[in-house]
């Protein structure tokens, strides 16, 4: 199920003072299986790519299709489309709204129109996903869950509908560095054991560099750079000139290099650079001696 | 005593806090200080008792047993409330959710006017307080058009227009992107070092707890590790047991002493890092 977007513009508040355009001519295409994260400063532009993603919004100009059908044909069975890309928002748990961790997650499932064996089926295995008991849990309020879990019930709900793509925008948002290694292990595991297609907005770059196959830069509503994390993380100077970060362990890669210490071009995660340390400090201790 | 009052600006001694109808203390009993001009952070994983900690300290919440003294003041005494949050002001996580006003300098004005404060002085303390965070130039806009870093900064003008001794921030970076984190922080370091206001910092990142001069772990309601950021995060197995995590370099560190690199253990910072390799390499 790739997506791609072609020429799309989009304009918010057309004709008002505040006209801005939030997209101006993306074009990208997203093969099946692939984990690709969209990184942009505030106001970049990557929450509105996001939501045209499966049809949320629509290009002002442009198209997007998603496996060859575009998203404005009339033909086109845009319901169906939402159902196999799954968007899962900031701080989703604000949207919980059931009775029950279960009711809430056979929610989508249910409208889905599905006989209730199957909805039971996909709400136990949606909650195996995101590392909930449903012996314990099912039953309960959402309100009584911790922040982590609730997000990952807002997770689940969106698995339920069986996406083969899964986009999430900041899933760790606002969450303690416990929730943050559960909801980003969990994505981790969707992407390799179920190879669904995982599009992750993120403001970490260390998050970014550990997960990511593909980086996308945002920026004034544009696709800036699109690559691997190794080539995008070796531009760290054009990133900081869009406000962006650098991993920490590039920025002691540069710093590295600025002092005549030889780290390879492009190391960009912490082992990789630790490796480097260790062979230029180590080697030269036992040369000099 | 009376002493130790006059230099702390916040102590607590035996402090525990139930919730109504709750089995056990979300707070128990807790001993620290936070001395005048102290830049102090709190970790802890979710549930662990922090936000219900720092309620504590400007009397949003009242012991269960112990005592909270504010500047000498206890916070168990009805009458020293309003003194109290004058002294320590607090701000918030969510920027949408603490601005009352349309107008940014209406809105740093609000607790001055509540106060009874005459509208020369609250006019001279509004300039102070808006040029003291740095939007002097934003005193006119629509909070809501302001960015999220922005609006924390309007929060703080408004805690900073009381002339507060303490300024408590719950969160109050969590919400933000990178930039807006940037913002906040590099506001609230320079109250703290310029101003010397102290600061009670309650984070996720441990990158800016790495910027604080004390931090206190809570687990349970308990304080479970305290010291110099240099101290906590060296012992990285305790802290992350605590489910939290050390700073990318601290990380890096034990990484590389494990491979029998002589690298200090309480590396912070990626140019403390740097500097311990070229001392290295230099030795070599």
């Amino acid at each position: 199920m790739p997506i791609a977007a072609e020429g799309v513009n989009y304009v918010y508040m057309a004709g008002s003072p505040y006209e801005t355009k939030a997209l101006d001519d993306v074009n990208l295409t997203i093969e099946d299986g692939e984990f690709v994260a969209l990184i942009g400063h505030t106001g970049s532009g990557k929450s509105t790519l996001v939501q045209h993603l499966n049809g949320l919004l629509a290009p002002t100009s442009g198209r997007v299709l998603v496996d060859g059908q575009d998203l404005a044909d009339k033909g086109t069975d845009r319901r169906a489309v939402r159902f196999h890309v799954g968007l899962v928002f900031q701080y989703p748990e604000n949207q919980l709204f059931e009775e029950t961790v279960e009711k809430d997650i056979a929610f989508g499932p249910k409208n889905l129109g599905l006989p209730q064996e199957e909805i039971g089926r996909r709400v136990r295995e949606a909650m195996q996903k995101v590392a909930l008991s449903y012996e314990e849990l099912a039953q309960r309020s959402v309100f009584e869950l911790s922040g982590g879990q609730m997000r990952r019930v807002a997770i689940a709900g969106v698995l339920a509908m069986e996406p083969k793509v899964l986009v999430l925008d900041e899933p760790c948002a606002g969450l303690d560095p416990r929730g943050r290694e559960e909801i980003l292990g969990l994505i981790r595991r969707l992407h390799e054991e179920s190879g669904t297609t995982i599009v992750m907005v993120s403001h970490s770059m260390d998050d970014v560099a550990n997960l990511a196959e593909r980086v996308i830069v945002m920026e004034h509503g544009r696709i800036a750079m699109d690559g691997t994390p190794r080539e995008i993380f070796s531009k760290g100077e054009a990133l900081r000139a869009m406000g962006l970060d650098v991993p920490q362990a590039v920025e002691l890669a540069e710093a590295l290099r600025a002092r005549g210490i030889p780290v390879p071009e492009g190391a960009y995660l912490p082992d990789e650079v630790a490796q480097a340390v260790l062979s230029a400090v180590g080697g030269g201790q036992q040369n000099a001696g | 005593m009376v002493n130790q009052q006059a230099e702390s600006r916040i102590i607590t001694d035996g402090l525990s806090y139930r919730y109504p109808e709750a089995e056990r203390d979300a707070v128990s009993n807790v001993a620290l200080h936070v001395r005048a001009g102290e830049f102090v952070c709190i970790l802890g994983h979710n549930g662990s008792g922090k936000s219900t900690l720092a309620k504590l300290f400007n009397a949003l919440y009242v012991p269960t047993e112990g005592t909270v003294w504010v500047c000498g003041m206890d916070t168990k005494d009805d009458d020293l409330v309003f003194d109290i949050r004058q002294h320590a002001g607090m701000v918030f996580q969510n920027p949408d959710n603490q601005i009352v006003a349309t107008v940014v300098e209406e809105d740093v004005a609000f607790g001055l006017e509540n106060n009874g404060v005459p509208p020369q002085e609250i006019r001279v303390r509004v300039d102070e307080a808006l040029a003291a965070v740095g939007i002097k130039d934003k005193a006119k806009k629509a909070p809501h058009m302001l960015s999220g870093g922005q609006k924390q900064r309007v929060a703080i003008a408004g805690v900073m227009a009381m002339r507060p001794s303490v300024i408590i921030l719950d969160e109050s970076t969590a919400m933000l992107d990178p930039s807006g984190r940037q913002e906040v922080l590099s506001t609230v370091r320079r109250l703290n070092q310029e101003e010397g206001i102290s600061i009670v910092l309650i984070t996720h990142y441990m990158v800016e707890a790495a910027q604080a001069d004390m931090i206190y772990v809570m687990d349970d309601g308990k304080i479970a590790m305290s010291g110099t950021p240099r101290q906590v995060f060296s012992k990285i197995d305790e802290v992350r047991a605590l489910g939290l995590d050390v700073p990318p370099m601290t990380a890096m560190a034990q990484t590389l002493r494990s491979a029998g690199l002589a690298v200090r253990a309480d590396v912070l910072t990626v140019d403390e890092m740097v500097e311990e390799v070229c001392r290295l390499q230099q030795k070599g």
